[in-house]
């Protein structure tokens, strides 16, 4: 039987160094500025980035349970039968790609696990270097079975955003006669019984910028009455809660969505359990850091009243 | 060039030197200099933006014209060779075909794609002081296609769509007072939560509204539902700021992970 010191992992002491390390830190911050004493703002940069790389280095994370806006993404996929066509676009660049990329491939790694056919395309120029990854890191590494033109497909980027997505939803020929290794239209087995946008079964908009979601809502969603999805950067997240349910029917909204996401396909099947949860792995890091932040807030706050019943302040 | 900038140039330059030499002799790729030196610049570069929060210097400057100049350019160029190379010239005409290597497409030809390359060209004569006048013509017309096109999809799915959204039931599967309270549960898809939900969304809709009026003056009754309407304002800001702060540190998070993942390799 094993003592409890034996039981206490690597994980359990960077949790408790952490912690320590941010409650000191807090309330030597508390002090100062209770003191009246300035707090330079690069202490307090510092402080947050040593909030941030101490559950990295220790790599904490935490288990989360999908909300009903991500189960019913998952739900809907889980849904669609085998030999269904879903469409996910990269529509993000590499700046965004530490909170879409994990749902972007989370979400490829689910279609492809119910032979559920992909194609994908980006209306960012750098969304093809994007898709790539998840090309290397999860269709061929994961999934060498899976056959290029049949399974899924790379349609790339193409320029023009709104102006794209209004021809693809009557024909998708037309924007792209060939593919991204210059494959025509006419000889992708996958396109066999797909004219447009309107013969798909699902799109999932994967972004955070314009054009996104919201055109894909606008110019494709609502005028084709297509089923949509989205996965997005947390700044944008909240303008798209007002379309669940009616226009889009789930939403990841930032690293958190991700990570529930992925908790989600990690539990509901055994062949996932080994899969790589990168969302996950940062929430650690992001639930210590607005630990920080909520309390700056809070002793901001606190300060602020106070100074207003002294008179300090008007 | 002051004595201090120079020592921090070359201590900065050393470093960059001996990172580089470092990850080369232990990288394990087929090109593991070539490697070496990308990870190395990658990690030089994240350094250099991050500067800026001690304060403005030429490293972040450097490293914010190299981001913009490379971003242009390589959407230019992934435009033109996704675009007019992989769209327009097929349709055009088969000799500019083979010279781009791409098939041509028979049949497909029409005299209006002509009209996109000269408003192209046309845009372009803004470069010029004295055409540059020209530019205003494809202009407009981007102008006044895209306000059209916006107009009927945001009144469709910003406008009716919404209010059709807003437009919910307040009692969901209501089947009375005992239904209702043996049934209670907090689950986030059960009825009481759905029921409560609805009704935030009405009330906020309606106060928001009220905020907003200013037809009439915001006393009595009036007044209080301003009042609710701005609380209701102030909890979807804090949440767009819950989100923005989330965000943010995402890709702090991503960066420390590039940092000491990639560079460092101090974390597997």
């Amino acid at each position: 039987m094993l003592s409890p010191l034996m039981a206490i992992t690597v994980q359990d002491i960077g949790i408790t160094v952490s912690l320590v390390f941010i409650l000191l830190g807090l309330a030597w911050l508390a002090w100062r500025s209770f003191s009246g004493k300035e707090v330079d703002r690069r202490i307090i940069f510092l402080f947050i980035f040593f909030s941030v790389a101490m559950p990295v280095i220790f790599k904490i994370s935490f288990k989360f349970k999908a909300t009903p806006i991500v189960n019913a993404l998952y739900e809907k996929i889980e849904s669609l039968p085998n030999n269904s066509t879903v469409l996910i676009s990269y529509d993000f660049d590499p700046a965004m790609a530490p909170e879409v990329q994990p749902m972007a491939d989370a979400l490829s790694r689910h279609c492809l696990s119910r032979d559920i056919k992909i194609v994908y395309m980006c209306l960012f120029p750098t969304g093809q270097g994007q898709l790539e990854q998840t090309f290397s890191t999860v269709v061929r590494n994961e999934f060498p079975e899976k056959q290029d033109g049949i399974d899924f497909v790379n349609l790339g980027y193409k320029a023009g955003g709104e102006g794209v997505l209004n021809v693809i939803v009557t024909d998708f020929e037309k924007m792209f006669p060939t593919d991204v290794n210059s494959v025509p239209y006419s000889e992708i087995p996958i396109f066999d019984n797909i004219k447009s946008c309107k013969n798909l079964d699902l799109i999932i908009s994967i972004g955070g910028g314009r054009p996104g979601i919201k055109e894909w809502v606008l110019f494709v969603g609502d005028p084709g009455n297509i089923p949509m999805a989205a996965g997005v950067a947390a700044v944008v997240a909240p303008q798209l809660y007002p379309y669940y349910p009616n226009q889009i029917l789930g939403l990841l909204g930032g690293v958190k969505g991700a990570a529930e996401y992925e908790n989600r396909l990690r539990d509901s099947d055994p062949k996932f359990a080994d899969m790589p949860t990168p969302a996950t792995t940062m929430m650690g890091p992001q639930t210590l850091a607005h630990i920080v932040v909520m309390s700056f807030i809070i002793i901001g706050n606190i300060l602020f009243f106070r100074n207003r019943k002294r008179g300090e302040i008007s | 060039m002051k004595k201090t900038s120079m020592v921090v140039f070359a201590t900065i330059a050393s470093l960059f030197l001996l990172s580089w030499i470092v990850k080369g002799m232990f990288s394990e790729g087929s090109s593991p200099y070539l490697d070496g030196f990308l990870v190395t610049l990658a990690a030089f570069l994240t350094l250099a933006i991050m500067s800026f929060l001690y304060k403005d210097n030429p490293y972040y400057k450097f490293a914010e014209h190299l981001f913009v100049g490379v971003s242009a350019a390589y959407a230019m160029c992934l435009g033109f060779w996704s675009t007019i190379v992989g769209n327009l010239i097929p349709r055009l005409s088969s000799t500019v075909s083979d010279f781009f290597q791409v098939n041509y497409i028979e049949g497909d030809y029409n005299i209006f794609f002509v009209i996109p390359i000269i408003f192209g060209i046309l845009l372009l004569m803004r470069l010029s002081p004295k055409a540059g006048w020209l530019s205003r013509w494809p202009l407009a017309f981007i102008v006044g296609t895209t306000a059209g096109l916006n107009f009927v999809r945001y009144l469709r799915s910003d406008f009716i769509n919404q209010i059709n959204s807003t437009i919910i039931p307040l009692l969901i599967d209501w089947n009375g007072f005992g239904d209702f309270f043996s049934n209670m549960n907090f689950s986030a898809t059960g009825q009481l939560v759905m029921m409560f939900s609805n009704l935030v969304i009405f009330v906020g809709v309606v106060c928001g509204i009220i905020y907003f009026y200013f037809s009439k003056e915001h006393t009595g009754w009036f007044g209080r539902a301003s009042k609710v309407g701005i609380w209701i304002l102030m909890i979807t800001f804090g949440a767009s700021f819950g989100y923005t702060v989330m965000g943010r540190i995402s890709l702090l998070v991503g960066r420390i992970t590039f940092l000491f993942k990639d560079w460092l390799e101090i974390i597997s």
